[in-house]
């Protein structure tokens, strides 16, 4: 063996678990929950994960608004079902950072005190009907674009959530731009009330993608455990380019003086981004952040007495099962 | 008061013929609420024809950190394999 060769035997065999944990992920391996991990991949998955998990719960809010008043009987159902899908997504996500252990009410806890955050397009209002169309959309539309590398993420259950998240997306997206169409094609109204809400929507929407990445502090961390797969701009870029001529098509203008096609990176440039909007509003001064948790506290601490009953019905039912096994 | 639901993993199967998979889990008072709650945020577009829960705390799982010990017992029985046999190019069907 020469010395070369012997260094490198004794530094294979001096490899932390932490170093054995990355190269894990770098194979593209699967981490599981019971797997070693280092202390930061954990809190940064719960944070990540349960962050997810909130925003689609809070997510039912502003487009739940719109249930009882929806248009037409095909309307209601299409709008039902997609809410409730969300509220599935939450639960697929709640149950995946269960594993990470951490429980569901410590996770509703920080929720409620404002300690963990949810994606800030939520606390925008849903003042007209046309707001279920551009939500479905963009909201969805962007939401896609940020789910879809999340299925090869390397935490398993994390993985396993968003692909059964990302099929049923499609469809929340298709019903939006179904609504927008219809209203795009009917009376002048009502194309008035589709642009309007793409005027008001269009903006928070590219902030859904975050931070540009001078500005984004976690971006290499996130590469490296796959949470990431490409930048913040890259998929704002691409949800732009892939919706303007969407808007082309159904006779809508995207609220953008600036936005231009550039042939030489075949991709449309586009206005400011008023970053002071978006950071007030993470900040919690948006239109309906206070509204918005108060409905979360009161659905939680208003149903306390139904959980309890539940338990007390279970509890009685089993002990009437071992009385009769006596 | 403190009274909070139990955890329940849900196991599905998505036609008959196949096995029960792990597809997650889920929050119920009693195991009634468990399937019925399983089955409207597990199988909203028919993903399933049966279901089975049961309470997380009842599930005795491997330790990943005693993987080594615990499977390396069958890593040196190659003759469990049919490839350890050999047998003349002639024969066939076997
Ligand atoms: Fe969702
Ligand atoms: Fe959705």
């Amino acid at each position: 063996m020469s010395e070369k060769e012997i260094k490198n035997h004794g530094a294979e065999h001096s490899l932390s678990l932490e170093e054995i944990f990355e190269q894990r992920i770098a194979r593209d391996e699967k981490i599981e929950p019971k797997d070693w991990m280092p202390e930061k991949y954990r809190k940064t998955h719960i944070r990540q994960i349960s962050q997810h998990a909130h925003s689609e719960i809070v997510g039912m809010l502003p487009e739940g608004n719109w249930i009882t008043r929806a248009p037409s009987l095909r309307r209601k159902v299409a709008l039902l079902a997609k809410v409730q899908d969300e509220a599935g997504h939450g639960l697929y996500l709640y149950s995946a950072c269960e594993t990470l252990g951490i429980s569901r009410e410590e996770l509703y806890e920080q929720l409620h005190t404002g300690k963990a955050k949810y994606s800030s397009i939520f606390n925008y209002p849903t003042v007209t009907w046309a707001d279920m169309g551009a939500i479905g959309w963009l909201v969805d539309g962007a939401a896609i674009i940020n789910q879809v590398p999340l299925c090869s993420t390397s935490y398993g259950p994390y993985a396993r959530a968003m692909i059964r998240v990302c099929k049923e997306e499609s469809f929340h997206q298709r019903q939006g731009y179904e609504i927008m169409i219809t209203l795009a094609n009917g009376s002048p109204e009502q194309k008035e009330m589709a642009q309007d809400a793409l005027n008001r929507w269009w903006w928070p929407s590219l902030m859904m993608f975050g931070p540009t990445d001078a500005e984004s502090v976690h971006t290499a961390q996130s590469m490296k455990w796959k949470l990431k797969r490409k930048t913040n701009d890259e998929l704002r870029q691409q949800f732009i380019d892939q919706t303007v001529p969407q808007a082309e098509l159904i006779g809508l203008t995207i609220p953008d003086p600036d936005l231009k096609w550039n042939e030489e990176k075949k991709g449309y440039d586009f206005g400011k981004i008023d970053w002071d909007e978006f950071w007030q509003v993470v900040k919690g001064h948006g239109p309906c952040n206070k509204e918005r948790m108060t409905a979360r506290v009161n659905a939680w601490e208003k149903g306390e007495w139904v959980r309890n009953a539940a338990m007390a019905y279970a509890k009685k039912q089993e002990d009437k099962k071992l009385k009769k096994a006596i | 008061m403190k009274n909070n639901w139990p955890l329940w993993e849900v196991f599905v199967r998505s036609k008959n013929g196949l096995e029960h998979r792990h597809f997650g889990s889920i929050h119920a008072a009693d195991a009634e609420m468990a399937l019925e709650n399983a089955r409207d945020v597990y199988t909203r577009r028919n993903e399933g024809v049966s279901i089975w829960v049961v309470e997380s705390k009842h599930i005795t799982a491997s330790n990943p950190e005693n993987s080594g010990e615990l499977f390396e017992p069958a890593q040196d029985k190659i003759y469990r394999h049919p490839t350890f046999y050999t047998l003349p190019d002639e024969v066939k069907h076997m």
